[in-house]
C-alpha cells in the first residue's frame, strides 16, 4: 500500500470492521453488553467477550438466551443508569422488534450495531438494507456508515446525540462488506473519547434508584400516550440540529475533514444534472465510478433517522434527475429510501426521480451497474421501480 | 418519624385499581412486607402492573419498572448486571409476574435467567389464567376449568390439559431456593420471600393468587380459596432448599379436605361431573404423595 493520503489519520492500523467497532465501543466504556449471535454481527460481540475475558474491559458482558433477551438485558440496565451495547443483524434485529418500541418510549439512550443482512425467507446471511428498514419507525436513531472510519465516528456519534436526547441509536454497518473486511482505520483513544463523550449524566429521578424510586413503564391513558408520541417526535426533530452540531464537534476534536455534516454528505459534480442517492458502503463504490463523470454527483444518506428532508432538498438544489440506489423495498410500494426522498421533495415538480434497487440478499452493485444507472438517467426514465441485476 | 407499619404501606400504596378482594393484590402486600426499601422491582405486563402504575399516579414507593408482557426477568438481568457494574452488592432486584408471563410467553426469558445464576428473586402470582386480558387459559390453568378460550360446553370440559410444574423447572435449574405459598398465608408468604432474599443465587417463589372474576368467587372468599387448595392438597404450601424438599404443608398435621369444597366454590368448575371431580381427587391424592413430607 502506498503512502497514506491526506485523507488518513495518524495511528491508523488495518483492522477488520468488527474489530475497529469493538475497539471503539470498548474505549467507549460501557457498562452492561448483551448480545446474542448473528452472522454477520458475530465478530462484534466475539471481539468484546474476549476483550472482557482478557481483562481488558470494564463492563459486565452478559450472555443472553435470544436477541429478544439482549435487548431486554440493555433496556433493564439502562433503565438502572447504565452505559449499555448491544449488536446484531437481521432475524435477531427483527425479534427484538418489540423491545425496540419499548426501548425509545422508555427514552433510554441504548445504543446498538446493526451488520445489516437481508432477511429471510428465504434465508439469505448477505448485506442489505432490509432488517435496518424493518424498525425504521420504532423511534430510534439511525446512521449509515459507509466504511470502517465512519462506522467508528458514527458510534461515538451515536451515544452522544442518544445520551444527550435520550433516544436510542442504531449504528448500521453492512455486513460483511463492512464486518468482515480490512481497512485502514484510525481507533481513537479514551482520553480523547472521554472529551467528546463524558461518562452518562444521570438525572435524579429519572433512572431506577433506591434513593430515589421512581414507576417507569406505566399504563398511559389516551391523551397522555399523545403526549409521550408528540414528544418523541419533537425530539426527533431537534436532534437535526444536535447531529450536526455533535458531527462537527466530533471533526473538531477527532481532527478529520470530509463534506459531511453528520445527516448527509455530498460529493462529485459542482452543478450536477444528475445526483444519486444511496446510504451506507455503496457510496464507495459509487465514488469511485463518479471519478469519470464530471455531471454527476453523490449525495450520501449517513442520518436516516431523524429523516434529513431539508438537507437533502437543499443538496438536490436545481438537479432533476436523481436517482435513489437502495438495498430494500416494500413489496406492493417501493424503495424506503426513495419513498421518503420523494415525500422530501414534493412541490419540485420538475424533478425526475427513479427507484433503483440493488443489492439484495448480497448481490453485487458492480461500478458498471451504477455506470449503466447514470446512462439511463440521461435518457427518459419509466418512474418504474427498477431492479438492478 | 415513621412508624415501621407506614414505612411497609408506602412500598405499595393502597389507591390502587384491582378488583376489590383481589387475591393478587393482597399477596403482593404480604411480598412487599418481606422487602426492604434498597430493592428494584421488575414487573410484566399484567393485572398487577395495569392496576396499580395508572400515569400520572402510582402505587410504587420502590423503584419499579414494566418494560413488556414476557421480559420481566431479563429486564432484571439488566439491573441486576448495571448494579454489579458499580460494584453495589447490596439492592436486590424482584421480578414480579403472572402465570402467563412465567409459564408461558416468558420461560424462555425466565430459564436465560436462571442459567445466568444472578441473584434475582422472582415472583409469580398464579391466578391460573390471563385476568388481565378477561381470564383466557394459560399453561398454568388446571384441568378442568373453564376460561374464556377454553370454556365449558355441550363437548367441552373447559381445560383439558394438566398444569405445568413450574416448580420442577426451576428445580431442573439449580435454584437453591423454591417455594409455593397461596394468598391466605400471608406470613408464610412473607417468611418466604425472606428467606428467597437471604439465599444468594436465583430464587422462586409462586404464590396462588385467587381472581375474584377469573374464579368466579365473592370479593370476601379470595384468602378461603387460598386456604381451601392448601387444605385439598391442590396447591400444597411448599419450600424447597438446595433441591430439597425442606417444608411442606403436607405434613403430620396435614388432614386432607374433599376437592370438592373448592370446587364447588368457583363458578370456573361449576360445570364438572363426577368423573372430573374424581379426576382432580385423584390429582390432589398424587400431590399428597409427592409433597409428603
Ligand atoms: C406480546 C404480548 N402478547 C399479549 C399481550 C396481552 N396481554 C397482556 S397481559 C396478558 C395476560 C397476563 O396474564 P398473567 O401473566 O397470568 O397475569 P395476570 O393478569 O393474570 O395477573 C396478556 C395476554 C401482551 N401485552 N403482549
Ligand atoms: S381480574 Fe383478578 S387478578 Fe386482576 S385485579 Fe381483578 S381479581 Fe385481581
Ligand atoms: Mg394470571
Amino acid at each position: 500500500m502506498k503512502a497514506k493520503n491526506k485523507n488518513q489519520h495518524q495511528g491508523q492500523e488495518i483492522l477488520e470492521g468488527s474489530r475497529a467497532i469493538a475497539l471503539t465501543v470498548n474505549n467507549i466504556g460501557p457498562e452492561v453488553v448483551s448480545a446474542y449471535p448473528i452472522t454477520p454481527q458475530t465478530h462484534i460481540v466475539e471481539d468484546l467477550a474476549k476483550f472482557k475475558a482478557n481483562g481488558q474491559a470494564n463492563f459486565e458482558y452478559v450472555r443472553a438466551e435470544s436477541e429478544f433477551a439482549a435487548a431486554s438485558i440493555v433496556l433493564g440496565a439502562s433503565a438502572a443508569g447504565a452505559r449499555v451495547y448491544s449488536a446484531t443483524s437481521s432475524q435477531g434485529l427483527l425479534l427484538m422488534a418489540e423491545v425496540l418500541y419499548n426501548i425509545s418510549g422508555m427514552r433510554l439512550p441504548i445504543v446498538m450495531t446493526c451488520a445489516n443482512r437481508a432477511i429471510s425467507s428465504p434465508i439469505n446471511i448477505w448485506n442489505d438494507h432490509s432488517d435496518a428498514m424493518a424498525v425504521a419507525g420504532s423511534g430510534w436513531l439511525q446512521f449509515f456508515a459507509e466504511n470502517h472510519q465512519e462506522a467508528v465516528y458514527q458510534h461515538l456519534l451515536a451515544y452522544k446525540v442518544a445520551e444527550k436526547m435520550n433516544l436510542p441509536a442504531l449504528v448500521n454497518v453492512d455486513g460483511f462488506i463492512l464486518t468482515h473486511s480490512y481497512e485502514p482505520v484510525a481507533i481513537p483513544n479514551k482520553s480523547l473519547i472521554k472529551k467528546y463523550l463524558p461518562a452518562r449524566k444521570l438525572e435524579a429521578g429519572t433512572f431506577l434508584d433506591t434513593n430515589n424510586p421512581v414507576t417507569m413503564g406505566g399504563f398511559f391513558s389516551p391523551n397522555d400516550y399523545l403526549d409521550t408520541r408528540k414528544d418523541i417526535c419533537q425530539d426527533f426533530d431537534t436532534s437535526l440540529a444536535i447531529i450536526k452540531k455533535e458531527y462537527l464537534n466530533l471533526k473538531k476534536i477527532f481532527k478529520f475533514k470530509n463534506n459531511g455534516n453528520g445527516l448527509v454528505e455530498y460529493s462529485g459534480a459542482k452543478k450536477p444534472k444528475i445526483i444519486l442517492i444511496c446510504m451506507g458502503s455503496l457510496a464507495g463504490t459509487i465514488k469511485e465510478t463518479l471519478k469519470k463523470y464530471a455531471d454527476v454527483g453523490l449525495l450520501k444518506i449517513t442520518t436516516f433517522r431523524p429523516f434529513p428532508a431539508e438537507e437533502i432538498k437543499k443538496a438536490i438544489d436545481h438537479c432533476v434527475n436523481i436517482a435513489v440506489i437502495e438495498k430494500a423495498i416494500n413489496p406492493g410500494s417501493g424503495g424506503p429510501l426513495y419513498l421518503e426522498t420523494k415525500a422530501a421533495i414534493f412541490g419540485h415538480e420538475k424533478i425526475n426521480i427513479q427507484n433503483y434497487i440493488a443489492g439484495l440478499g448480497g448481490h453485487d452493485i458492480s461500478e458498471k451497474m451504477i455506470a449503466k444507472i447514470i446512462k439511463e438517467m440521461r435518457g427518459r426514465t419509466t418512474n418504474k421501480i427498477k431492479f438492478v441485476n | 418519624m415513621q412508624n415501621k407499619k407506614t414505612q411497609e404501606y408506602k412500598k405499595l400504596a393502597p389507591g390502587h385499581n384491582a378488583c376489590s378482594g383481589c387475591g393478587q393484590l393482597s399477596a403482593v402486600h404480604a411480598v412487599m412486607r418481606g422487602l426492604t426499601k434498597d430493592t428494584i422491582i421488575a414487573n410484566a405486563t399484567g393485572c398487577l402492573e395495569v392496576t396499580t402504575t395508572a400515569y400520572p399516579q402510582t402505587s410504587w414507593g420502590l423503584p419499579w419498572i414494566h418494560s413488556l408482557f414476557e421480559n420481566a426477568s431479563s429486564v432484571a438481568s439488566g439491573i441486576q448486571a448495571a448494579l454489579k457494574n458499580r460494584g453495589d452488592n447490596n439492592t436486590k432486584v424482584l421480578v414480579q409476574a403472572g402465570d402467563g408471563g412465567t409459564f408461558d410467553i416468558g420461560l424462555g426469558l425466565v430459564s436465560g435467567m436462571w442459567e445466568r445464576g444472578e441473584n434475582i428473586l422472582y415472583i409469580c402470582y398464579d391466578t391460573e389464567s390471563y385476568s388481565n386480558t378477561g381470564i383466557q387459559a394459560s399453561g398454568s390453568t388446571p384441568y378442568g376449568a373453564s376460561t374464556t378460550t377454553t370454556p365449558s360446553g355441550a363437548q367441552s370440559i373447559g381445560s383439558n390439559q394438566v398444569k405445568k410444574d413450574m416448580l420442577a423447572i426451576a428445580l431442573a435449574h439449580g435454584l437453591k431456593y423454591v417455594a409455593q405459598s397461596a394468598a391466605g398465608f400471608p406470613d408464610d408468604i412473607t417468611n418466604k420471600v425472606k428467606k428467597a432474599l437471604a439465599t444468594p443465587g436465583p430464587s422462586y417463589i409462586q404464590i396462588l393468587s385467587p381472581c375474584v372474576p377469573g374464579w368466579g368467587i365473592g370479593y370476601d372468599e379470595a384468602a378461603m380459596m387460598g386456604k381451601l387448595a392448601v387444605k385439598t392438597g391442590l396447591y400444597p404450601l411448599l419450600e424447597y432448599t438446595d433441591g430439597k424438599l425442606s417444608a411442606s404443608s403436607i405434613n403430620a398435621n396435614f388432614k386432607a379436605e374433599p376437592v370438592n369444597s373448592y370446587l364447588k366454590a368457583q363458578s370456573r368448575f361449576k360445570h364438572l361431573g363426577e368423573a372430573e371431580i374424581n379426576h382432580i381427587q385423584m390429582l390432589a391424592a398424587d400431590n399428597i404423595k409427592k409433597y409428603q413430607i
